[in-house]
């Protein structure tokens, strides 16, 4: 009797574990195929959107070779320019902002820390584009919106708000120990001197981490892109560039290239995500263990 | 509350105050409030009162050059419209430019909050008269202008490390939402051709957004239930799947922890806008799902996913939770191990079963946990622009109205703004989404624990 219970117990466990899995990977696969869809399109022959199957009929590079070499009139590699110049200064400005503030409200004590932090919240709440009409004007009367002063305007607008998303790196340096200023104090310095001898370099995951999400901000917004690069073509983003190409008058021709352009830009992103998970988790577990 | 506010105000005790400067000033301070730095200068502290005063003259210069023009023609916003008048000599049309009622009203923005700033220095100009006269009067030590300037890198270091991210925020945050926000006071937008030339209007564009019978009103209230109903579905199964998802995935019996783990996460790594793209062609009449499934004979004719509207919002809300719930596991992850494991085994020795348990002890102690990141997920799925405008675009849209079934608040405020050019309306709706917003989140966020105990951990 007893024997008999312990085997349909173990059936029973048997039966669970095979659904479980067999559950986990149908999701996978949905998770996945998407994915796995664009690789396979980007190496596809037949052209055009509209497919009949699921793997391409014939393999082919030359949807890598056309979106660099086609230039004409979706200039991928200009685009690819356009973005990396805009990210690698929109990275520097935001990264400055978010330590300049978070330092502030997280070590220094002023009278108009709670309000400021009150105000950031209050201001976040804003649907973010409400106002991009209105910071097109702003750029346009301070002759930011013709030729290459677009990628300033695009620069200042990715960074110039920076300063609002400090909490992350504010709840970090909450927990830096304050004896360690202490201490720096008692040496004589000054507090200039410990925001970048002692935070500074005790704050590694999260400098990372701040770089890397200001970095990536610029390859994935099409939104303000679209608006202040408006008609000029030169000055595209990449997340412009693919848009278009799905576009009614290009998507018979570029669809595939589109694939291509994708998985271009995903497999860098992918790796500055791993990158940036670890440093996200390890910015999370706080600055000084033990 | 209370008892915070009156400490914080004793921590910034200050008796450099500028009714305190007019009540208990010399002539020197009382000269400051006309003459900036005539205080600073009477005793001494040369290079700091001509600095104010460069910025006095500064602000009355560009006042008479520009600034009172600007103020005085914001009431009317203008109103000389744009001529065609026929030049006898030339034999031509020439034009004569008219108002332009939308840089007036930047322009009058502009000068507002640059007399607000002026405001600012001045007061402080002031104070600080005051402030040296009394410890010129007690014999204590003035800063000289170095002493000042070092001090910026050491008891005034917040004034240095704020000003140029303030700056930013200032300049493209905090003026063009006062800029959008007068917008939804006017009437500009195509109707009437009010593109160039606009006026105040008061309160009308929010009694039409808000009234049940016209029909920008009846849209509004169809888009503000359909976002509220979106934005509860979308956090709550996203959180709620991912969790079990990520259980399941925990479960001491699952093998292939990490492949399975891989498998999701990937998907984030994929920029949001490439797969949204792709997504959306796939799902299109002849795109690959529908032409997969009619190979194999699965359907005969193509699915509706983005025509019609039951289909359309199941789509996007199913497209969300795999955008989402890869987010999900990534964040609940760590918090489950947490949970103390007696209370599981003290569930096991009661006999409950794992939907019990699930119910019982993980959902409580999650929901208890993670509050504040479920109120961010809530008010960020309110403002997803990205999956609805990537996915459907609003599909499908009645025909004659300005939003379609799918869109949201924040999707329909885009297409009023940058594709119709209702500004005014457009206006209306991002403030009227910030009231949405504002109400769901300021009430919880000032209940969660993070944010009254911000000192508690240091």
């Amino acid at each position: 009797m007893k024997e008999q219970g312990t085997t349909s117990y173990r059936t029973k466990r048997l039966i669970t574990n095979i659904i479980v899995h067999v559950v986990l990977a149908i999701l996978a696969f949905v998770w996945v195929f998407p994915i796995l869809w664009v690789v396979l399109t980007s190496f596809r022959g037949e052209k055009g959107s509209y497919v009949s199957s699921f793997f391409p009929k014939t393999y082919t590079l030359a949807n890598y070779a056309k979106l660099f070499n086609d230039t004409a009139i979706l200039n991928f590699p200009k685009m690819f320019m356009n973005t990396l110049i805009i990210a690698i200064f929109s990275c520097i400005v935001s990264t400055v902002f978010v330590l300049a503030v978070s330092y502030c409200t997280s070590r220094l004590r002023f009278r108009m820390r709670k309000p400021y932090m009150n105000m950031a919240m209050i201001l976040g709440l804003f649907p973010g584009f409400m106002s991009m009409v209105a910071v097109y004007y702003i750029l346009k009367s301070i002759g930011l919106s013709e030729g290459s002063m677009i990628r300033v305007a695009l620069v200042l607008v990715y960074s110039g708000g920076a300063g609002l998303t400090f909490q992350i790196a504010k709840g970090f340096f909450d927990t830096i120990p304050k004896a360690l200023d202490e201490a720096a104090f008692l040496d004589g310095a000054t507090k200039f001197q410990v925001f970048y001898k002692v935070t500074i370099p005790l704050s590694k995951p999260i400098i990372v981490y701040t770089v890397l999400t200001s970095f990536i901000a610029p390859w994935v917004d099409f939104i303000f892109a679209k608006v202040i690069c408006r008609a000029n073509a030169e000055y595209y983003t990449v997340a412009i560039g693919l848009w278009r190409m799905l576009e009614k008058e290009y998507i018979d021709n570029w669809y595939t290239a589109f694939a291509a352009g994708s998985v271009c830009i995903s497999i860098p992103i992918a790796i500055l995500f791993v990158y940036l998970q670890r440093y996200y988790v390890e910015g999370m577990t706080g600055a000084v263990k033990g | 509350m209370k008892g915070e506010k009156r400490k914080s105000r004793k921590e910034f005790d200050n008796p450099y105050t500028l009714k305190n400067a007019l009540a208990k000033g010399d002539w020197a301070t009382r000269l400051s409030v006309l003459v900036m730095g005539a205080g600073n200068v009477a005793k001494g502290q040369v290079v700091k009162g001509i600095l104010y005063f460069f910025v006095e003259l500064a602000y009355i210069y560009w006042m008479i050059n520009t600034g009172i023009h600007n103020l005085s023609m914001l009431p009317s916003l203008g109103d000389t419209a744009q001529e065609e008048i026929w030049n006898e000599a030339k034999g031509i049309y020439e034009y004569v430019a008219g108002d332009n009622s939308l840089l007036i009203l930047l322009y009058g923005v502009v000068t507002l909050f640059v007399t607000a700033l002026f405001i600012i220095v001045w007061r402080s100009a002031v104070c600080s008269a005051f402030k040296t006269q009394t410890l010129a009067a007690s014999g204590k030590h003035l800063n000289t202008f170095v002493e000042d300037f070092k001090s910026l890198f050491d008891q005034n270091l917040h004034k240095l490390l704020m000003l140029p991210p303030m700056a930013g925020i200032t300049v493209f945050t905090i003026l063009p939402l006062i800029f959008m926000i007068s917008m939804a006071f006017t009437n500009y937008s195509k109707v009437d051709d009010h593109l160039v030339l606009f006026d105040w209007v008061g309160f009308e564009n929010f009694k039409k957004v808000l009234s049940f019978s016209d029909s920008i009103g009846q849209t509004f209230w169809g888009v503000l239930g359909w976002t509220l109903i979106w934005a509860i579905f979308a956090t709550f199964l996203n959180y709620v799947l991912g969790m079990i998802l990520a259980i399941v995935i925990n479960r001491k019996e699952t093998k292939f922890k990490n492949f399975w783990r891989f498998c999701f996460v990937l998907s984030i790594a994929v920029p949001q806008f490439v797969s949204l793209l792709i997504m959306r062609t796939m799902l299109q009449p002849e795109g690959a799902v529908n032409v997969l499934l009619r190979n194999t004979g699965i359907i005969k004719s193509s699915l509706p996913f983005f025509t019609n509207v039951t289909w359309a919002r199941v789509s996007v809300i199913v497209i969300n939770l795999w955008v989402g719930i890869p987010y999900t596991l990534l964040q609940v992850t760590g918090i489950l191990k947490n949970i103390p494991a007696e209370l599981y085994e003290s569930a096991k020795v009661d006999g409950a079963n794992a939907v019990v348990t699930f119910f019982k002890i993980t959902l409580p102690y999650m929901l208890f946990v993670t509050t504040p990141y479920m109120i961010t997920q809530f008010t960020g799925n309110i403002n997803n622009f990205n999956v609805i405008y990537l996915l459907s675009g609003g599909a499908p849209i009645p025909v004659g109205s300005t939003a379609g079934k799918t869109d949201l608040l924040i999707t329909w405020l885009y297409k009023l703004t940058i594709e119709q050019q209702y500004f005014n309306l457009g206006a209306v709706i991002g403030i009227l989404t910030f009231v949405v917003l504002a109400i769901v989140a300021l009430v919880t966020y000032r209940n969660t624990g993070s944010y009254k105990n911000e000192e508690g951990f240091q």
